[in-house]
């Protein structure tokens, strides 16, 4: 079918503006980042006096980026896999079991999601702390307190995703493998969980970059050793000068894996999204 | 469970007794199954939001100020105090909650329809095919991919007073402002926040509404076709109407996100956020964390919650798609 012309034009104007709005920001984060700090601190210019690397060598003196780095990849890393594993059996249990609660439970997993963060912060931090005083588990301050944090933070979305993603799986084949005498667990990893892979791939992205990018709680709950890239990035800024050549230099070093890692598994959120979500 | 186990000895001789027995262990596996798979799950949102908010209730109670931080629980008890200082809308503490939540519903408005109409715009336009459909899909989705404090940080150095591109670009360039603005304070902090709230939100609407067109069965759009429908109208009458279900979903997601967004603001503007851009999240925030006074931060959290679930209840109350959500 051919689309009219009012179409085909409107249809240009708009994504080409909206190309531009989109690429900008990258633009400059890209561009920024190849520049001597000169071009930098003065008027801006759309394309740099000269192109050097150094932004690229000086990021990881300026601040240890690489502890930082590794403390991010470790707590979004294990958020990510607690999260989706813990998110898998609830979404069996409500997708495949009656049971008493069954809508208590998910009409108050999704109304957390309403919750403001800001509500928890300081509870939570107590709780961790008088946790720790008590039995002596350092959750306040560690990997472990904040990976504690992030996996329930899309743990909600999660579970809710996968319950719609399960309920499109067929219920004749567990069932089948029930009454051939799998017992339902492996039924669960045998036969639900990898019909519903792209709908897990897509939890898990979606956990791993919410853990990346939150900013609260990492800021709160760190030290100085435990540190994640979303408070370590600050530390471009001193009190006299302001590296932006460097920030944008680190801001696209943390960016590039899950940006690349998201492109790629894009497609699998897509479908999970169709199948879960939105039904 | 006490009543089972109360009949059990009288049925001990009973003939069934034996069979019923051995039935037992199977039973109790299937009926405690689905519990014992919700578990973790059921364990860590106790620990990690419904008891927390519980004490930050119990703590909208108290006069909990950084002298008892260390012993929260021997903080005195203010009864309503927190409450009527929050929303004492005469005394300043009161008047800046209530400037802060009008320009939260503002900001979150607008933000929320800019969002749905870019995002859905561009689902609806990239629907069938053309060349560089593909490359232009993942570039879309770049804004929503970039961890939010790499992209904020990208938007400050934009915003720039002295060497950013805004003020290049809008008064060098293009001659627009008769001098370069400040957008990090002041008045047009809003807007600001605005660029980079949108910026950062359209591209997840326009997944889902991408999303929600794979499910709009293609005949119906060839009927319409047959029938001497354009391509506009098809969009009005086709895809808009059968966008529906996915859209009430999408704008409540949305909604709560965009209210409760707490990153964008602090990295864009630091502990404290300018009065033109103060979001009930940092406000709160700032209330709890920079003055010291977590009674009341705890309070206006409570309230914010409050508002939160009327608002969310009389949504999903007007929309199909909630009454199915809640009948899972």
């Amino acid at each position: 079918m051919a689309a009219p012309r009012s179409f085909t034009w409107s249809r240009r104007i708009f994504l080409t503006l909206l190309t531009g709005f989109v690429l900008v920001p990258v633009y400059v984060m890209v561009s920024s980042s190849l520049k001597p700090l000169a071009d930098v601190t003065d008027k801006f210019r759309w394309l740099p006096s000269g192109l050097t690397v150094r932004p690229y060598i000086d990021i990881w003196s300026t601040v240890p980026l690489a502890k930082y780095f590794v403390n991010s990849l470790i707590v979004a890393g294990a958020a990510t896999v607690c999260s989706v594993v813990i998110a898998v059996f609830a979404a069996y249990a409500v997708s495949r079991y009656e049971f008493r609660g069954k809508r208590v439970f998910t009409v108050t997993v999704l109304s957390t999601q309403m919750f403001p963060g800001i509500l928890f912060l300081l509870p939570l931090f107590l709780i961790y702390v008088n946790i720790g005083n008590a039995t002596g588990i350092a959750l306040f301050g560690s990997r472990g307190g904040l990976i504690l944090t992030y996996l329930t933070f899309s743990l909600p979305f999660s579970i809710w995703m996968l319950i719609g993603y399960f309920d499109s799986v067929p219920r004749d084949l567990d069932e089948a493998a029930l009454v051939d005498g799998c017992g339902p667990l492996k039924a669960l990893f045998r036969i639900v969980v990898p019909a519903a892979i792209p709908g897990i791939v897509a939890v898990a992205v979606y956990a791993f970059m919410t853990a990346w990018g939150e900013v609260l709680f990492a800021s709160v709950m760190t030290n100085d050793t435990t540190r994640t890239l979303a408070v370590g990035l600050q530390g471009y800024s001193t009190l006299n000068d302001v590296y932006w050549n460097q920030i944008m230099a680190a801001s696209l070093v943390v960016s590039v894996p899950v940006v690349a890692g998201f492109l790629l598994l894009q497609r699998y959120l897509v479908a999970g999204l169709t199948a879960g979500a939105v039904k | 469970m006490t009543s089972t186990a109360l009949k059990e000895p009288v049925r001990e001789n009973s003939p069934g007794a034996a069979r019923e027995l051995r039935r037992r262990p199977g039973r109790i596996r299937r009926i405690g199954l689905p519990y014992l798979l919700l578990l973790p799950a059921l364990l860590l949102e106790l620990l990690v939001h419904l008891v927390p908010m519980v004490i930050g209730i119990v703590m909208s109670f108290k006069e909990l100020t950084q002298l008892y931080i260390r012993d929260w629980g021997s903080a005195p008890w203010s009864g309503l105090g927190n409450y009527k200082v929050s929303v004492d809308f005469d005394a300043p503490v009161g008047e800046a909650l209530l400037h802060s939540f009008f320009v939260t519903i503002g900001f979150t408005l607008l933000s929320v329809g800019l969002c749905w109409l870019i995002g859905t715009a561009a689902a609806v336009f990239m629907q069938d095919t053309f060349r560089g459909r593909g490359l232009l899909r993942a570039l879309f989705l770049v804004p929503y991919a970039l961890p939010v404090y790499a992209a904020v940080i990208t938007w400050v150095f934009m915003f720039q007073h002295d060497n950013g591109l805004v003020n290049h670009v809008l008064h060098d360039q293009l001659h627009l402002t008769g001098k370069p603005s400040f957008w990090l304070i002041g008045d047009n902090s809003f807007y600001a926040l605005l660029v980079v709230s949108v910026w950062k939100g359209w591209p997840f609407a326009f997944l889902i509404v991408m999303a929600g067109l794979q499910n709009i069965p293609k005949e119906l759009y060839e009927a319409a076709a047959l029938d001497g429908a354009g391509v506009w109208q098809q969009i009005r009458r086709i895809t808009l109407p059968s966008l529906r279900p996915v859209n009430q979903v999408l704008v409540l997601v949305l909604f709560l996100w965009t209210f409760n967004d707490f990153n964008t603001p602090y990295v864009l503007f630091g502990r404290s956020a300018p009065e033109a851009a103060d979001l009930i999240s940092v406000h709160i925030y700032q209330a709890s964390f920079v003055t010291w006074n977590f009674g009341t931060g705890s309070a206006m959290s409570v309230l914010l919650l409050l508002f939160l679930l009327v608002v969310t209840g009389v949504y999903l109350l007007f929309t199909s798609r909630g009454r199915r959500a809640a009948d899972v």
